[in-house]
C-alpha cells in the first residue's frame, strides 16, 4: 500500500463509513452501530500501520520522505488542489502530529464504544460522529495552511449538532457558544493566513513557511517584526480559544457539561489538543519573533489558567463541570511548557535550550496524557450519570460499596489526572514544572502549587463520590455494576494511562526529534528576525 | 455623407452585426410574444404555459452558452452604434442570468406558484424582467443604464404583488413601487447631471471627456468635480436601491415577505447580479490614478462604497437576528451579502487608484472574486429559497417557529438547507467560503493602497461570526427542537422531484468548495472574464 493512499484512507475512511450509514435502514440501529464502530477501528488500525510501517522516529522532519538516490526530493505527499491559488492537498506527519493522530483514532474508537448509550436519532449521530473524526484527523495531517483551515472548520459543523441535538438541558446555548467562540477564533486565523499568503509570495506550504521564518529573508512577512507579532497574536487567540486558556475558556465548561458523554470524551481528549497542536505547528514556527515577544504573556496566561482552573474546579458541585475545569487547569501546563523560551536579552541567543526542549516535550506529553485521563474521567462521570441521571457531587457518596469495580477504575483514572507518579499525568506535569525553574524560579513555585491544588480537588471529589457510608441520592436502585462494554472502555483507558506513566519513553522517542528541531529552528528564526528589529531601531534614532 | 447612406449604414450595422450578437435577448422577446399569443388562441388551456416559457428560455440559454464557448477573447465590440457593449463580461452574465432563469422556471413548475390561468402573465413578467437585466449587464450608454434598470424593476413590482388575494403581497408591491420610483427619479437626475456635464452619454466616451472638462489640478473643491460627484452619488443611489444597500434597503424585507419565495429568490439573485455588473461598468468610467484629477474622485468613490459595504453587512446581519419569518430573515441575509460583494467593487476601485505595478492583476482578482461569489451565491441562495418554497407547500407557513423539528420529517430538504446556510455563513468546505476568501484576499491586497480596506477586511470577517447566529436559529429550529404534536406533517419523500431539484441546486455549493479542478477552473474563468474590463 502506498503511503499517500494510506494517509488518504486514514482521513476519509470515516467519511466513507458515514456515507455507508446513509444507506442503512433507519430501524436497524444495531447494525449501524457495528458499522460505525468497525470504521473507527479500521481507522485506528490504519494509524497503527502508519506508525509501525511508515514512521521513522530518527528523522525529525516531515514524513513521508520522497527520495531520489540519497537526496530528499520532497517531504510529505501533495496533490494539486486549487492550483491557481497555490493550494495543495498536502499531507504528512512528524513527531508532533504522529502521537496526536494516534490519540485521535484511539479516542474515537473508545468514544464510539461509549456511544451505545445514545438512543435518539442513532443514524444521524453516527454520521456526524464519523464526519467529526475525518475533520480531526485532517487537522493533524494537513501540511497546507489552507487545507488545515478547511479541516479545522469542517469539525465545527458536526460538533455543533452533536452537542445541540444529543446534549443535556442547556444544549442549545452550549452548542452555539462553542460554535461562536471557535468561529471567532477561526476568523482571526483567516486574517493571519492572508498575511502569510501575501507575505510569502503566495505560499501555503507550512513546511516552506517555517523554513522561510527560520531564515527571515527580506521582503517577506518574516522580516517584519511588527507583522510577526500581529500574526502571532491573531493565531494565538484563534488557538487559545480551542486550548482553551483563560480568558477564552468560558465556552468549555458549558460545552463539556452539556455534550453527551462520548462527545465530552472527544472534546476533552482530542479537540483541546488541536489548540496546542496549532500553536506548535503554525503559530510558533511561523512567528518565532512573535512567540518570543509574547513568551512572558503566554507563560503568565498558562500559569494563571493552571491556578484559576484548579480553584474553579474546586468550587464546582456538578461532577462534569469539575472535570471540565480540570481541563482548563491541565491545558495550562501545555501553554507554560511550550512558552518557557528564555533568551539572552543582549545577544538574542537562546539560553538553557535543554530546558526549553524539556518544556516542549513535557507540553506534548501532557497533551497526550490529558487526552487519555480526561477522556477517562468524562467517561466515568458519564457511567454514573447514565445510571442516576444527576451529577450533583453533594448527593453522591458510598459508590465504592455499591460498584467496587467502577470505583477502582475511576480512582485509577482520576489519579492519572491528578498526576500520581506511575500514571501518565505525572510525567507531563513534572517535566513542565522542572523546566519552568530555568525560566523563572517563581514560576516553578506557581506551577508546582497547581499540582497541589489538583490533588486537592481530585481527592476531595473522590471522597465525595466514592467514599462515605452510603448513597443517599436519587435512583439508588439504578446503580448496577458496569457492563462489559463500559469495563472495556475504562479498562483500556486505565491501562494506557499506566503504560504511558511507566514507559514515557514510548512517547518521547516518537516526538523528541521533531520537538527539538522545532526549538532549534525557532531559535534561529528569532536571531534572523532580530536584525530587522535593530534596523528599525536605528532607523528610528536617525 | 447623405442621409440615405447614413440610414443604410445603420441598417447594415444593426442587421449584420448587432442583431446576431443580440440573439438570446431576441429569443426571449419572441418567447414573451408567443406566451401572450398562445393565450389568444386558448393554447394555454391545452399546453401549460411553462412549456412555452421553458423551451424559449432553454433555446436562449443554449445560444448564450454557445456564444460563451466561442468567447470573443479579450475584445469588446459595441452593438447598436455604441448603446450596448458585447464582451466576455456580457456573455458571462447573460449565461448566468439565463441559467438562473431556467432554474427558477423549474422551481415554479415544481412548486406550482402560478396556476394555469396566471401562467402566461407570470412567465411574461419573469422573462421580461430578465431581458431588462441583460440590458443592464451590457449597458454602454447612460440611456440603456436607465432603461435596463426600469425594465427590470417594473415587472418585478408586478411579480411581488402576484399573490393577488393577499393584502400583504399588495402592500409589499406598493412599497416596492414607491421606493423604486423615488430611486429611479434620483438616478435619472444624476444621469442628466453626468450627461450634461460631459456632453455625452456613452460610457467609454465619458471617460475621455474628463480630460477636456476638468483641469488636471482640480480638487474636490472645484465645481465641475463636485457636480460630477453629485451625479455619481445619485446614480449610486439608484443602483443601491436595486442592490438593497443600506440605507436604501427598506423595501427589501417587506417585499420579500409579501412576495412568494420563488419571486423573492429571483429578486435576491438575478437583479443583484445584474446591478453589480452595471455598477462595475459604471464605476470603471470614473477610474483615475493618484496623479490625475479624477484620482480623488476614484478614491472617494472606492472608500465611499466601502463604507456603505461595512454598514450594509453589519446592519443586515444584526437586523436579521430578530426576525421570525424565514423570508424576512433571508431578505436581511441578502442585504448582508450585497455588502460583502460590494467590498470587492470597493477594493477594485482602490487598487486601480493606487496604480501599482500589479494593479490590473489585483483589480482582476477583485472582480473575479465578485463573479465567483455571485456564482456560488446563485446556488446557495436559490437552494435556500427553494427549500422555503417547497416547505411552504407542505406546512403553509414560513415562520421559523413552524420549522421546528422538520429535519426528522423532511431530512433531505433540511440537509440541503443546512448546506446552503453554512455556505452563506462562509464555512468550508462550502463554496461560500472560497468566495469570501477570494474577496478577502483582494481586500487584503487593496489594504496596501489605503488602510481603510483592512478595516473592511476585519469587519467582513467579524460579520461572518455575527451572521452565524441567525442562520443557526433556523437550523436549530429544524434540527434540534422537537416537532410540536399538533403541527402539520411535512412528510416529503426522499426520492421525489422536489428533493432531486433541491439536491441539484445544492450540489454545486459543495462541489465548488471541495473539488479542486472545478474551483480552479471557475476561478481562472472568472479572472479571464474580469480581465476584459481592464
Amino acid at each position: 500500500m502506498g503511503i499517500d493512499f494510506l494517509l488518504a484512507t486514514i482521513i476519509f475512511l470515516p467519511t466513507i463509513g458515514a456515507i455507508l450509514l446513509c444507506l442503512h435502514d433507519r430501524e436497524s440501529e444495531g447494525t449501524m452501530r457495528t458499522t460505525a464502530l468497525t470504521f473507527t477501528i479500521l481507522t485506528f488500525g490504519a494509524t497503527l500501520l502508519l506508525l509501525a510501517g511508515y514512521y521513522d522516529p530518527s528523522d525529525p522532519g516531515m514524513q513521508p520522505v520522497v527520495k531520489s538516490g540519497e537526496d530528499i526530493v520532497q517531504r510529505g505527499v501533495s496533490y494539486e488542489w486549487i492550483a491557481s491559488w497555490n493550494i495543495y492537498f498536502r499531507l504528512g506527519y512528524d513527531g508532533i502530529s504522529m502521537p496526536l493522530v494516534l490519540l485521535t483514532s484511539f479516542i474515537s474508537v473508545l468514544g464510539m464504544l461509549a456511544s451505545w448509550s445514545i438512543k435518539k436519532h442513532v443514524r444521524g449521530y453516527l454520521i456526524l460522529y464519523l464526519l467529526l473524526e475525518t475533520g480531526m484527523l485532517g487537522v493533524f495531517l494537513a501540511l497546507d495552511f489552507f487545507l488545515f483551515y478547511v479541516f479545522w472548520e469542517v469539525m465545527l459543523l458536526p460538533m455543533y449538532f452533536l452537542i445541540g441535538i444529543w446534549g443535556g438541558t442547556r444544549k442549545e446555548y452550549a452548542a452555539i457558544k462553542f460554535f461562536l467562540y471557535t468561529l471567532a477564533g477561526s476568523v482571526l486565523m483567516l486574517i493571519a493566513m492572508l498575511m502569510f499568503y501575501f507575505g510569502s509570495d503566495q505560499n501555503f506550504n507550512l513546511m516552506e513557511l517555517a523554513a522561510m521564518a527560520e531564515q527571515a529573508k527580506p521582503d517577506t512577512i518574516f522580516a517584519n517584526p511588527t507583522l510577526q507579532v500581529t500574526a502571532f497574536i491573531l493565531l494565538f487567540i484563534g488557538f487559545a480559544i480551542k486550548v482553551p486558556t483563560f480568558p477564552f475558556h468560558t465556552w468549555l465548561p458549558d460545552a463539556h457539561v452539556e455534550a453527551p458523554t462520548p462527545i465530552s470524551m472527544i472534546l476533552a481528549g482530542v479537540l483541546l489538543k488541536m489548540g496546542g497542536y496549532g500553536l506548535l505547528r503554525i503559530a510558533f514556527p511561523l512567528c518565532p519573533y512573535g512567540t518570543q515577544a509574547a513568551a512572558w504573556t503566554l507563560v503568565f496566561i498558562g500559569a494563571f489558567s493552571i491556578i484559576y482552573g484548579a480553584f474553579a474546579a474546586m468550587a464546582q458541585t456538578d461532577f462534569k463541570r469539575l472535570v471540565a475545569y480540570s481541563s482548563v487547569s491541565h491545558m495550562g501546563y501545555v501553554i507554560v511548557g511550550m512558552a518557557i523560551w528564555k533568551i539572552n536579552e543582549s545577544t538574542g541567543a537562546t539560553e538553557n535550550m535543554n530546558f526549553w526542549h524539556m518544556g516542549i516535550n513535557g507540553a506534548m506529553f501532557q497533551m497526550i496524557a490529558h487526552g487519555i485521563s480526561s477522556a477517562g474521567m468524562f467517561f466515568m462521570v458519564g457511567v454514573l450519570y447514565d445510571r442516576v441521571h444527576h451529577r450533583n457531587l453533594n448527593e453522591f457518596g458510598g459508590i465504592a460499596g455499591i460498584m467496587p469495580l467502577y470505583s477502582g477504575l475511576a480512582a485509577g483514572l482520576f489519579f492519572a489526572g491528578l498526576g500520581l507518579p506511575g500514571l501518565c499525568g505525572f510525567i507531563g506535569e513534572v517535566f513542565v514544572t522542572l523546566s519552568s525553574w530555568s525560566y523563572a524560579p517563581g514560576l516553578a513555585v506557581v506551577v508546582a502549587s497547581g499540582v497541589i491544588l489538583t490533588a486537592g480537588y481530585i481527592l476531595w471529589t473522590l471522597q465525595r463520590v466514592l467514599l462515605g457510608p452510603e448513597y443517599l441520592g436519587p435512583h439508588r436502585e439504578a446503580l448496577v455494576p458496569m457492563n462489559r462494554r463500559e469495563i472495556f472502555v475504562a479498562g483500556v483507558l486505565l491501562i494506557s494511562a499506566i503504560v504511558l506513566g511507566v514507559c514515557p519513553f514510548l512517547m518521547f522517542d516518537m516526538m523528541e526529534g521533531s520537538t527539538d528541531q522545532l526549538a532549534e529552528s525557532m531559535a534561529k528564526g528569532y536571531q534572523a528576525a532580530l536584525q530587522y528589529v535593530e534596523e528599525a531601531a536605528t532607523a528610528m534614532t536617525e | 455623407m447623405s442621409f440615405s447612406e447614413l440610414i443604410d449604414r445603420l441598417v447594415s450595422n444593426t442587421v449584420d452585426h448587432s442583431l446576431g450578437l443580440f440573439a438570446p435577448e431576441l429569443i426571449l422577446c419572441a418567447t414573451v410574444v408567443l406566451l401572450l399569443l398562445a393565450r389568444l388562441i386558448d393554447l394555454d388551456r391545452k399546453l401549460p404555459s411553462y412549456w412555452v416559457a421553458m423551451s424559449g428560455v432553454l433555446v436562449a440559454f443554449a445560444v448564450a452558452l454557445l456564444n460563451f464557448w466561442h468567447s470573443p477573447g479579450t475584445g469588446q465590440t459595441e452593438l447598436f452604434t455604441g448603446l450596448l457593449v458585447h464582451d466576455q463580461f456580457t456573455l458571462f452574465f447573460r449565461l448566468f442570468l439565463l441559467l438562473f432563469l431556467v432554474l427558477v422556471i423549474s422551481l415554479t413548475v415544481l412548486s406550482g406558484l402560478p396556476d394555469n390561468e396566471d401562467g402566461p402573465d407570470f412567465y411574461t413578467l419573469l422573462i421580461g424582467s430578465t431581458i431588462g437585466m441583460m440590458l443592464m449587464v451590457e449597458a454602454n450608454h447612460l440611456l440603456i443604464l436607465f432603461l435596463g434598470v426600469e425594465m427590470t424593476s417594473v415587472p418585478s413590482y408586478a411579480m411581488v404583488g402576484f399573490l393577488k388575494g393577499r393584502r400583504q403581497s399588495s402592500e409589499a408591491s406598493l412599497k416596492y413601487v414607491v421606493y423604486g420610483a423615488g430611486a429611479a427619479g434620483v438616478m435619472l437626475y444624476g444621469l442628466s447631471l453626468l450627461g450634461g456635464m460631459l456632453g455625452t452619454a456613452n460610457l467609454p466616451e465619458m471617460a475621455a471627456r474628463f480630460a477636456l472638462v476638468i483641469d488636471s489640478d482640480a480638487t474636490m473643491g472645484s465645481p465641475e468635480l463636485r457636480t460630477l460627484a453629485l451625479g455619481i452619488l445619485m446614480v449610486v443611489v439608484g443602483l443601491s436601491f436595486k442592490l438593497s444597500l443600506v440605507p436604501f434597503h427598506f423595501w427589501c424585507p417587506d417585499a420579500f415577505e409579501g412576495a412568494a419565495a420563488e419571486v423573492a429568490g429571483f429578486l435576491s439573485i438575478a437583479s443583484k447580479a445584474a446591478a453589480f455588473a452595471l455598477l462595475v461598468r459604471f464605476c470603471l468610467v470614473f477610474v483615475g490614478t493618484e496623479t490625475s484629477a479624477l484620482g480623488t474622485l476614484t478614491l472617494a468613490l472606492g472608500i465611499g462604497l466601502g463604507v456603505i459595504a461595512i454598514v450594509t453587512t453589519t446592519f443586515g446581519n444584526l437586523a436579521a437576528y430578530s426576525q421570525t419569518n424565514v423570508k424576512r430573515l433571508l431578505a436581511y441575509s441578502t442585504i448582508a451579502h450585497a455588502g460583502y460583494m460590494l467590498m470587492a467593487v470597493s477594493a477594485m476601485l482602490v487598487v486601480l487608484y493606487g496604480n501599482k505595478a500589479d494593479a490590473t492583476f489585483e483589480a482582476t482578482r477583485a472582480i473575479g472574486g465578485l463573479l465567483f461569489y455571485l456564482v456560488v451565491y446563485l446556488f446557495m441562495n436559490l437552494g435556500a429559497f427553494a427549500v422555503v418554497a417547497l416547505i411552504r407547500n407542505q406546512i403553509f407557513s414560513e415562520e421559523i417557529e413552524d420549522y421546528r423539528g422538520l429535519a426528522w420529517e423532511a431530512p433531505a430538504l433540511c440537509v440541503c438547507m443546512l448546506i446552503c446556510f453554512f455556505s452563506l455563513v462562509g464555512l468550508p468546505p462550502m463554496g461560500g467560503f472560497f468566495g469570501k476568501w477570494y474577496i478577502f484576499a483582494s481586500l487584503y491586497k487593496a489594504g496596501s493602497v489605503h488602510w481603510s480596506m483592512w478595516v473592511l477586511l476585519v469587519v467582513g470577517g467579524l460579520n461572518t461570526v455575527f451572521s452565524l447566529f441567525y442562520y443557526l436559529r433556523v437550523l436549530k429550529a429544524m434540527f434540534i427542537e422537537a416537532r410540536p404534536s399538533h403541527a402539520r406533517s411535512a412528510k416529503v419523500q426522499s426520492f421525489s422531484s422536489p428533493v432531486f431539484y433541491v439536491g441539484m441546486v445544492t450540489a454545486p455549493v459543495i462541489l465548488l468548495g471541495t473539488i479542486g479542478w472545478l474551483m480552479d477552473g471557475l476561478s481562472n474563468k472568472v479572472r479571464e472574464v474580469a480581465g476584459v474590463l481592464f
